[in-house]
């Protein structure tokens, strides 16, 4: 009797379950208005809110202690399935996912291997090399700069795709690379990013590109202040700075993000992993008004050019996480 | 070679002027006696105010007037909480500290809607850099002439207004009478009070020239050095300062020479050629993480009084009370 009770208990709570469609998702230090790469995510699941009318509950973190403890609240409240965003969740949700075995996440950025995670990643180093042939092309003086946030192995995949870009149309091309800083603080640094750039610029470098997050916003503020150019990162950042930014390197994590809510909606979501690269659309670079004056018919050629070979294999992309190098500098 | 130098002197003002604001303001609080590591608090405060203001009236010096506000707001708090109620100065700090950090970006979402950061300003919005005369004039002549063209012109306003700071507060905390009622305060307050000098009056006037100056420092990162306020901007920097005034052991010539210090090596860092030059050699990030953690190795070692004695205002962190 008390067993029958407890399985119809367990089927009226599977069945709530299965009805209940509460998905959620765990927003990285940047914040989802960060203009970059959180708030490309929003996007994505704002787009789905708008199309499915399914709301969905969220979380900020703004500090390490509290990733684990936000998933784990996620996860105990029923929530399904959960995305956790950037690379820094990776240790939290691996801890988590074994506690709720019965829960899908997603992490966006960084591979996690258990059973019901799906772990996915973008080949950051093809969209970047695409902008890298961009800069080539247009630079005159010679010199590029790359601005990165906190030194991290995810951002130098950003600077080495790019440097290979560089050399790939111009190996004469001298390439200044600086990463912000080596805590959480280097992506909330406005000031900092504005100061580096403008060294660059000092320095001869006439296009930087900036994968930094909130602090990649002083290094387009310093492009435009400087009568430069600069590159921005993740979500289309053209509108910025009209007229300076060259372009944008884009990582479709709203795409992805998007396809997190939909894929655990209709149920053909999977663990494992997924890789974005510019074969799947899941990197690219960004042409709108903002910047159309800046690109001339021939670069929109060429990258479209180079675009191709990568997708078909012609040119190889290296990966620097692939082995911690870059064959470059 | 003699170029890169002046623009690594050039980029150490400019990364200097938030440190340099702050710093001056730290000293007025702590030599009347108040403890301040709420500076950081009045930074980002002031950015956001000064962004907000800028925005809506078009206008960086009305800007700059309410970033000079909320920091005499979160000053004046502080000396409520401390001086007057005579409650624990480091945890009045934390918590100006704290709420600054939330309030701007609850206030920057509820009012432009932008999660925590403000609009873009426009050109005419900014303080934007002012070429002195005869600058373009004088570039050609060797040394003096670029040093004037790279180094003295081309700033923004508040760049001077910083260094002219300096002088200002040693005169006043040095020079005038109310500086020697100020100073008397923070090493004897009893000695002060027998005077007939209101103890408490004079903290409050020490904190009011303290909100002025770190509200300033906010608005040059949010209206002169960018265009925007989001959130957590101030990034340390106003904790940057105050261990610049502790280096400079309260004094402000001293702390200016801290604040300029700390600037170069930030500077250097960043120069793009010296990583070229060193790269190879060592492993550059060693390099790099050593010039970071340096102003504050160099913190501890003087306050650990390995390198001369920085010794803190006598009452420093102390409620004045007529009855003990």
């Amino acid at each position: 009797m008390l067993s029958a009770l407890l399985l119809a208990g367990i089927i009226i709570w599977s069945a709530s379950q299965a009805m209940a469609f509460k998905p959620a998702v765990l927003f990285d230090m940047g914040g989802k208005f960060d203009k970059s790469f959180n708030e490309g995510i929003w996007n994505g699941l704002e787009k789905f809110r708008k199309e499915t009318g399914i709301k969905y509950r969220e979380f900020e973190v703004r500090q390490e202690a509290q990733r684990e403890q936000f998933l784990r609240k996620l996860a105990s409240k029923g929530s399904d399935p959960v995305i956790a965003v950037g690379f820094g969740q990776a240790a939290a949700l691996t801890k988590v996912a074994q506690e709720f075995p019965n829960t899908r996440f997603s992490i966006i950025d960084m591979v996690v291997d258990l059973p019901n995670v799906q772990s996915i990643i973008f080949k950051e180093h093809e969209g970047s090399f695409l902008v890298g042939v961009l800069a080539a092309m247009k630079s005159e003086t010679g010199k590029v700069g790359f601005v990165g946030g906190m030194d991290i192995p995810l951002i130098h995949k950003f600077a080495c795709g790019y440097v290979q870009g560089v050399k790939h149309i111009n190996s004469g091309i001298t390439v200044y690379q600086k990463m912000t800083g080596t805590t959480p603080a280097a992506w909330n640094d406005p000031a900092r990013g504005a100061q580096l750039a403008k060294t660059m610029y000092d320095s001869g470098a006439d296009i930087v590109y900036a994968a930094a997050g909130g602090t990649g916003l002083g290094v387009l503020q310093a492009a435009a202040d400087n009568n430069k150019l600069s590159i921005g990162v993740d979500s289309n950042q053209n509108h910025l700075q009209p007229g300076s930014v060259l372009t944008s390197m884009l990582k479709r994590v709203d795409v992805a993000a998007y396809e997190v809510f939909k894929t655990g909606h209709d149920g053909s979501w999977k663990a494992g992993f997924k890789i974005l690269g510019l074969a799947e659309d899941g990197v690219g670079w960004a042409l709108d008004e903002h910047n159309a004056k800046l690109v001339s018919s021939a670069m929109k050629n060429k990258v479209e050019q180079v675009r191709k070979d990568i997708i078909a294999g012609k040119i190889k992309v290296h990966d620097y996480m692939s082995n911690n190098k870059c064959p470059v500098q | 070679m003699w170029n890169d130098i002046l623009l690594i002197l050039d980029g150490t003002l400019r990364i200097s002027v938030p440190f340099l604001l702050a710093a001056m303001g730290g000293i007025f609080a702590e030599r009347s006696g108040v403890i301040d590591f709420g500076l950081e608090g009045k930074m980002l405060g002031g950015a956001f105010v000064a962004a907000a203001v800028a925005h809506w009236t078009q206008s960086a010096w009305l800007g700059l007037l309410g970033s000079i506000g909320i920091g005499i707001i979160f000053s004046m708090m502080h000396g409520f909480a401390s001086v007057t109620k005579q409650g624990n100065q480091v945890v009045s700090c934390v918590a100006i500290n704290i709420f600054a950090m939330g309030l701007t970006v609850v206030l920057a979402n509820a009012w432009f809607g932008m999660g925590g950061k403000t609009p873009q300003l426009p050109k005419e919005a900014r303080f934007l850099s002012i070429e002195l005369p005869f600058a373009e004039a004088m570039r050609d002549i060797p040394v003096i002439g670029e040093i004037y063209y790279e180094l003295i012109s081309g700033h923004n306003i508040l760049v001077y207004i910083a260094f002219l700071a300096v002088p200002i507060t040693a005169w006043v905390v040095f020079k005038s009478s109310f500086g020697l009622h100020l100073r008397a305060t923070g090493e004897n307050p009893l000695a002060v009070d027998t005077t007939g000098i209101s103890v408490n009056k004079t903290r409050y006037q020490a904190l009011l020239f303290n909100g002025i100056l770190g509200g300033m420092s906010g608005a040059y990162l949010s209206t002169a050095h960018l265009g925007f306020f989001v959130k957590d901007m101030s990034a340390g920097k106003g904790y940057l300062a105050l261990a610049a005034m502790i280096v400079g052991k309260w004094r402000p010539y001293s702390a200016m020479f801290a604040c300029l210090l700390f600037s170069a090596l930030f500077a250097i860092k960043d120069k793009p050629e010296i990583s070229e030059m060193l790269k190879g050699l060592v492993p550059l990030n060693l390099i790099e993480s050593f010039l970071e953690m340096s102003p504050y190795i160099l913190t501890v070692v003087i306050l650990a009084g390995f390198v001369g004695r920085a010794v803190a205002p006598k009452a420093i962190g102390q409620p004045f009370s007529k009855e003990k």
